[in-house]
């Protein structure tokens, strides 16, 4: 990360130099960090209400047999993760927020399914197995209905816009066996 | 296309109607178990800030250059023989860096070639197919403090290549 994040400044930096625009370094700086703070803060309230619904659902007791059900899949995918432990549950509502599109809920369900994942992390600096896999299999997103696509499709006269429905799932389940193989693949590696 | 408007809609709402009923039913105190746990959204929110300031500023900075449209031109000669339509290049370079810059990408390759022409297809069938990579690492795990990511990156640009593949392969085989 530390690598890539500096040669994408300093090769930006370049370009925008021998091209002669370097003032959309100021522009970057003035406009789009600020970006960056505007979506943490707005995160923010969409956060609170999932940790407050996860938090009534510990307390009920929904938390524990929703994770019983998906015992099979999660004990193949995150063998490191306890039966009955909180971040089954996370990773399960994560999954779906993103399945049904719900970006923001999937984010603020997403950030607590790795707090408790760091719970079981032996090394607090290095991933685990689990969280490598949850990550893997969180950013192949597992999107049933890409509606912001089907929008821009439907806006630009498309004559089938949601004909693109099938071939996206196609695509995604293909992306995500791959993600979890290579993940798998890659597991007994030390860095 | 309306059943499947109605499943995206109702999905989040049916979610916390469930949560909140079952609580209801087992006694749980709802509105103190709810504030308990809601406190914990703005500590989150707080720690993810660095960590999204640095990828925006990185992100934006190669884009706005113009460093990303020559990074797209050192890989043509090898997505070529692949198959895959040159046009289509631009989305899938900067579909893991950046989900708002990739959707104007998107909007651009649709309105240049058109929704239903194969390029169109395949534009939307990736979008629909990837995540946006460095962005969704660095929150994630910057909010807990891992500072390395072992085989992460290397899983999740095979998995982000696979998805281009299957997109392009999907389409061609579907339409015509």
């Amino acid at each position: 990360m530390n690598i890539i994040w500096i040669l994408m400044i300093l090769f930006g930096m370049l370009v925008a130099l021998l091209s002669g625009k370097i003032e959309i370094i100021n522009e970057v700086l003035i406009g789009d960090v600020q970006e960056a703070v505007v979506f943490a803060i707005s995160l923010t309230g969409i956060m609170a209400v999932w940790l407050g619904l996860m938090n009534i659902a510990k307390k009920s007791g929904l938390i524990t047999s929703f994770s019983r059900i998906f015992r099979p899949v999660i004990k193949l995918l995150f063998p490191s993760i306890p039966v009955n432990h909180p971040a089954i549950s996370a990773i399960m509502m994560n999954m779906m927020a993103n399945m049904f599109g719900a970006g923001n809920s999937a984010t603020a369900l997403g950030l607590k399914a790795m707090e408790e994942l760091q719970t079981l992390n032996s090394n607090k600096k290095v991933a685990s197995n689990a969280m490598c896999m949850f990550l893997v299999i969180n950013m192949s997103s597992i999107q049933l209905i890409p509606l912001t696509v089907i929008k821009i499709r439907a806006d630009a006269a498309s004559s089938l816009p949601e004909e693109i429905i099938v071939t996206t799932i196609f695509a995604t389940t293909v992306s995500t066996i791959v993600g979890i193989l290579a993940c798998k693949a890659m597991e007994g590696r030390k860095s | 296309m309306r059943i499947f408007n109605m499943i995206s809609i109702f999905a989040i709402p049916v979610m916390m109607t469930t949560i909140l009923i079952h609580g209801l039913i087992k006694g749980v105190k709802l509105y103190d178990a709810f504030t308990e746990g809601a406190q914990e959204g703005f500590k989150t929110a707080v720690r993810i800030m660095p960590y999204l300031i640095a990828i925006f500023l990185a992100v934006n900075i190669l884009r706005k250059s113009g460093g990303m449209d020559y990074i797209i031109r050192v890989f043509l000669p090898i997505t070529r023989p692949l198959g895959i339509p040159s046009e289509i290049l631009p989305l899938a370079f900067i579909r893991p860096f950046s989900g708002s810059g990739s959707l104007a990408v998107l909007k651009d390759i649709i309105t240049t070639y058109g929704p239903d022409s194969l390029i169109g297809r395949v534009a939307s069938t990736m979008m629909g197919s990837a995540e946006t990579i460095f962005y969704t690492m660095a929150i994630y795990f910057g909010a807990v403090g891992i500072q390395k990511s072992r085989h992460t990156v290397a899983a999740a640009l095979i998995s982000h290549i696979a998805a281009i593949l299957a997109s392009v392969m999907i389409c061609r085989l579907l339409f015509r």
